[in-house]
Formats: structure tokens, C-alpha cells, sequence
């Protein structure tokens, strides 16, 4: 029989990045049920341009391409960035963003494991922050469509902006939720009877229908979880974060903030719980750590949906946190094994234990 | 005192311009250079007038150097920079209104920006006049370079266009001046670079390209070192 102590082998980064791009695939196809083939065209895509990008600044930078290029971490970057850009973006928009997230956010601060920020919400914030009008042309999901595009009608749009019949854009268009609960508030002050149109009642239980993109987004991280892939403390904090904050605002006025369960399943909340946040390289390392930037990252991002100029908040509010991080990490230190936890150094080095 | 020689002048140009060049070596300055080097027009104008004033200012200086006392030299730099300062503010508000308009609280800040009182400090308080003129107006166009060449990339990348607002400096009749490298009917627009992150990135670029031209020379310039001196001898050095 085998006894302890044992060793931990510490799994490949190429299983990780599999697995959690494993874990994507339920959203993904949920993704494909609910707004059509477009996102398979984004995935592939941002990961074509990732893959061309990554093995660029390798060989620019002289380092070995291929062992850098099959770990799969610039795979999950492209596939995270495109499943947060509009499914029927223009062709360029992906490939632009994809091209910043690897050069720019990746290989110019050092590469794989040296990055500050998360690549992929840097390549969507450029992108919100420079074409503002282009992110906010989401589609209709499919059922809502008064006559749904067939996937190759999807693929014409994305390549050529055309749309077959003489249809402009905007027949098949429609605001995000929470993009549509934000245009009300600011136009009457109030939410009224929104909540009661189609895109939100076609979800069913869940706030609408890209609600079941977010439920399969969790049960995807709950197999990361469960794997041991993810921490518990960074995904659980910021629900409770995000929640908790939610919860309180719609109790206070009900008719103004929507509920918990909206913003738990609305925009990139469940995709940043499980996928964004806990990226290992741009998150605090400590336990305590990872429970406050959590917390931090729900709070902000709500407060950046209800109070700030855009719709969503998660990349703003991740970017913002992962430059704290190292400073979290330097204040939440576990006492080392086998001290007290209210040893400083002064007292370790005194004479007397 | 006699004027300087040549030798002395190309030292003073050189060291200005290139090997000391506040925006992208001493890196001085960065709130009007991240700010206003949003297109060529706002970059240049800004940085000629910062150089008027260090042309003047430089010169003043090192008449006066030998009267200040040490304790009290910041104040009365400052007082003679901020005159200068004024003195080109209510020019540019007479001469070319509409570019003063933009550029804005930015010129009464050259008088705050401290590429001004660093040459005061470093350079014109302990050399003669000529050098001194001379070193600031350098400093002042070094700095023009690289907002030129900053404000050149944003404006290119962020609209398509090269030399836009040069209405404001030569009049409306100079608006068929602007360049449209990407035509205009396209719509052409990336805002990131026109942003403030567009000059963090864009300064970034010059730092760094600056850098590899540096370390490019030093390299060419140690391969001629190596190929001067008998084969014996180089090993040692090779290292440092």
C-alpha cells in the first residue's frame, strides 16, 4: 500500500487550457442553438488569428514556436474573446481583437505567464472602447427573428456586411438585455413593463435566452471546478459579490434594479465567474486574495452596469482588479506553515521565541 | 566669452536631440506629450512653443546665474519661465486664435512642464549664454520630434488622416492641406489611438524603437571595434 507523503505532479498546461476549452463546448453549442452558426465562424476565426499572432511574436521575440504554440493558452484566449463579441461582428473585428489580445496584451509585457492583464478582456475593451456602434450591433437571438438567417446568410453577413433580400441590419437586430434595460431606465426612469417583452420571456425560468448561454457557462466551470482546475474562492466570490449587490439594490426599489438572477445571467457575468477571472496569471495567488478580488471584480461590475456608461462591466471591472492584484497578493500572505499568523518579521527575528 | 565652437554646437544639437531627448529618454514632460499628441498640428504647435520658451528662458538663465543665490534659484526660475510663458500664451491668443483654443490650458502648463526647469537647472545655471539658448531650444525641438512623430502615428492610425486642424494654424484656406491616406468616404475610424491608451502605446513604441536603434549602433560599432584590433585581444571584451 502506498503511504504518504506523496508527490503532487502538477498537471501540463496543455490539460488545462484542454479542459477548459473542453469546458466551453456546452455554452458553445448552446451559443449555436440560440443565435445561429455565426460564433462558429468568430471561433474559428480568433483562433486562426491567434495561432498566426502567437507563432509571429515567438519567432520575432526568437523564441521556440511550436512547444509555445500547442499549450493551447492562446486557443482559449481567441475562444474567450470571441464568445464575448457580438455573433454576427464584421470579419475584421474579431481578427483585430484577437491580434491585440496576443501582441499587444500578451507578447508585449513578456509572454505566456508574464501578462498583467487578461489578454482577452483587453482585446474586448479596445474593441468597446474604439467602435462603440459596431459592439453594440448584437443579432436577435434566432426564435425572436421575425425570418431567422440560415447559416449561410450568417457566414455572407460576417464576410461581406450584406444581408440577402435588400434587409438592413437593424430587422434582425436587437439590444443586448441588459443593453435594452439600460436604454429604459435612462429614457423613462423606470423599468415599466420591459421586462415583459419577448426577449426577456422567451428565456423561460432564466432572464432570456442568452440566460441558458450563462447556465451552461456554470455548468462548464463547475466541472473546472470540480476538476480542480479552478479555485473555489475567486468564482464563488464574485457571485456572492455580484448577488449580494443586486439582491440588496432590488429589494431597495425593485421597479428601477433588476434582480439578482438578471444580472447572475445576463452579459459576461457566469462567462467571467468560471473562465475570466480565474485566469492563474492575472489573479492574486492567496486564498484570502482571491475571495477579495472576486468580491471586488461582482461589486464593481455592477456598479459599472447600473451607474457607468456601458452596458456590461465585467472587462472594465477585471482589468481594473488585475492591476491590483499583486498588491492583494502582497497584503493577504498565509502565516508560513508552522507559524503563528500574527508573526511579522521583526518578531521572527527576535531573540526570544 | 567667445561664441562656441561647431565642435561644441553638433555636442550640444547631438546630446539634445538624440542622447538626451526628453520625450522618449529623460522621459519628462508626459502630460502634454500623452495629452496633446493627438494629431500633428497640436503636437508640433505645442512643442515650438515650448521651445520658444526654453530658447528664451535658457538664455535668461545664464545671464543671470552668477546674481541668484543658491537657496532661492527655483522661485526666480520659475518667475522668468513663467513670464516667457505668458508672454507666448498672449501671442498665440492674438496670432493663431483657434489653434489656442485647443491646445488650452496646455500652454500656461509649459510653465509647470519640467523638461523647462530641469534645462534651467542642469544645464543653463552652470554654462554661458550661447550654450545655454542653444541646449534649450534643442531639447525644446527634440521634444517636437518625437510629438510629431507620436501625433503623425495616433492621427494615421486612429482617423487615416496626416496634418488635420492645419486650418487652425494657416487659416481656413489651408483645410485642402490635410491628407487623407485612407480616403474620407471609407469613415475610417479607430478611437483607441486617438484616446489617451493610444499614447501610452504609441510613446511606448518610440521608447523602445529608440532603444533597438541604440543597441543596433552599439553593436555595428563593437563589430568595428573587433575587426580593428589584432584577432589576440578581443576575447576579453568581447563580455562587457
Amino acid at each position: 500500500m502506498i503511504t504518504s507523503p506523496f508527490f503532487v505532479k502538477p498537471t501540463p498546461l496543455q490539460v488545462v487550457m484542454l479542459k477548459v476549452a473542453a469546458a466551453l463546448l456546452p455554452a458553445i453549442a448552446v451559443y449555436v442553438h440560440v443565435f445561429g452558426i455565426g460564433i462558429l465562424v468568430q471561433l474559428t476565426l480568433a483562433t486562426l488569428t491567434a495561432l498566426a499572432t502567437e507563432a509571429a511574436c515567438l519567432k520575432l521575440r526568437k523564441y521556440p514556436v511550436k512547444p509555445f504554440l500547442l499549450d493551447g493558452s492562446a486557443i482559449v484566449t481567441a475562444w474567450l474573446l470571441a464568445l464575448s463579441l457580438p455573433p454576427l461582428g464584421a470579419w475584421w473585428m474579431v481578427v483585430l481583437a484577437t491580434l491585440i489580445a496576443i501582441a499587444v496584451a500578451k507578447h508585449l509585457y513578456g509572454g505566456l505567464g508574464q501578462n498583467p492583464f487578461n489578454p482577452a478582456m483587453i482585446g474586448f475593451a479596445v474593441m468597446i472602447v474604439s467602435f462603440p456602434a459596431q459592439m453594440s450591433r448584437w443579432a436577435a437571438p434566432l426564435a425572436l427573428q421575425s425570418g431567422p438567417l440560415d447559416a449561410g446568410a450568417q457566414l455572407a453577413y460576417i464576410f461581406t456586411g450584406r444581408l440577402p433580400g435588400g434587409i438592413g441590419f437593424d430587422a434582425i437586430a436587437s439590444a443586448t438585455p441588459l443593453d435594452t434595460v439600460k436604454t429604459v431606465l435612462i429614457q423613462h426612469g423606470g423599468l415599466g413593463d420591459v421586462l415583459q417583452t419577448t426577449l426577456f420571456t422567451s428565456g423561460g425560468l432564466l432572464p432570456s435566452q442568452m440566460g441558458w448561454i450563462a447556465l451552461a457557462y456554470l455548468a462548464g466551470g463547475l466541472y473546472l471546478l470540480f476538476s480542480r482546475i479552478i479555485p473555489w474562492q475567486t468564482p464563488l466570490s464574485f457571485i456572492a459579490g455580484l448577488g449580494l449587490m443586486a439582491a440588496a439594490m432590488h429589494l431597495y426599489d425593485p421597479n428601477h434594479y433588476t434582480s439578482p438572477l438578471f444580472h447572475l445571467f445576463g452579459g459576461a457575468a457566469m462567462l467571467g465567474a468560471f473562465f475570466i477571472i480565474t485566469d492563474p496569471v492575472s489573479g492574486p495567488t492567496t486564498p484570502r486574495g482571491r475571495l477579495i478580488f472576486g468580491a471586488s471584480i461582482g461589486v464593481l461590475t455592477y456598479l459599472i452596469r447600473v451607474f457607468g456608461g456601458y452596458p456590461d462591466g465585467v472587462a472594465f471591472a477585471v482589468i481594473i482588479l488585475n492591476i491590483a492584484a499583486p498588491f492583494i497578493d502582497q497584503y493577504t500572505q498565509p502565516a508560513v506553515f508552522g507559524r503563528k499568523a500574527k508573526q511579522n518579521d521583526s518578531s521572527k527575528k527576535g531573540a526570544k521565541p | 566669452m567667445s561664441i562656441m565652437s561647431w565642435a561644441e554646437a553638433k555636442a550640444i544639437i547631438h546630446n539634445s536631440i538624440w542622447k538626451q531627448n526628453q520625450g522618449v529618454v529623460a522621459i519628462l514632460g508626459m502630460c502634454p506629450v500623452l495629452v496633446m499628441s493627438n494629431n500633428i498640428i497640436n503636437g508640433v504647435s505645442l512643442g515650438l512653443a515650448t521651445s520658444l520658451v526654453m530658447l528664451v528662458s535658457g538664455a535668461a538663465i545664464a545671464a543671470i546665474r552668477e546674481f541668484v543665490p543658491n537657496e532661492l534659484r527655483s522661485p526666480i526660475f520659475i518667475l522668468i519661465i513663467a513670464a516667457l510663458v505668458t508672454m507666448v500664451d498672449l501671442l498665440m491668443n492674438s496670432y493663431v486664435h483657434d489653434l489656442y483654443v485647443v491646445l488650452g490650458i496646455f500652454i500656461p502648463l509649459i510653465t509647470t512642464n519640467c523638461i523647462v526647469l530641469a534645462r534651467a537647472e542642469a544645464f543653463a545655471s552652470k554654462n554661458g549664454v550661447a550654450h545655454s539658448a542653444l541646449d534649450g531650444f534643442f531639447m525644446g525641438i527634440g521634444l517636437t520630434v518625437v510629438l510629431g512623430i507620436l501625433g503623425a502615428g495616433r492621427e494615421l492610425i486612429g482617423k487615416g488622416t496626416l496634418l488635420s486642424g492645419i486650418d487652425l494654424v494657416f487659416g481656413p484656406a489651408a483645410k485642402s492641406w490635410v491628407i487623407h491616406v485612407i480616403p474620407a468616404e471609407w469613415n475610417y475610424q479607430f478611437l483607441l489611438a486617438i484616446l489617451p491608451p493610444g499614447a501610452f502605446i504609441g510613446l511606448g513604441f518610440l521608447i523602445a524603437g529608440k532603444m533597438a536603434l541604440d543597441r543596433r549602433a552599439e553593436a555595428r560599432a563593437r563589430l568595428a571595434a573587433k575587426a580593428a584590433e589584432p584577432a589576440g585581444l578581443v576575447e576579453g571584451q568581447s563580455h562587457c
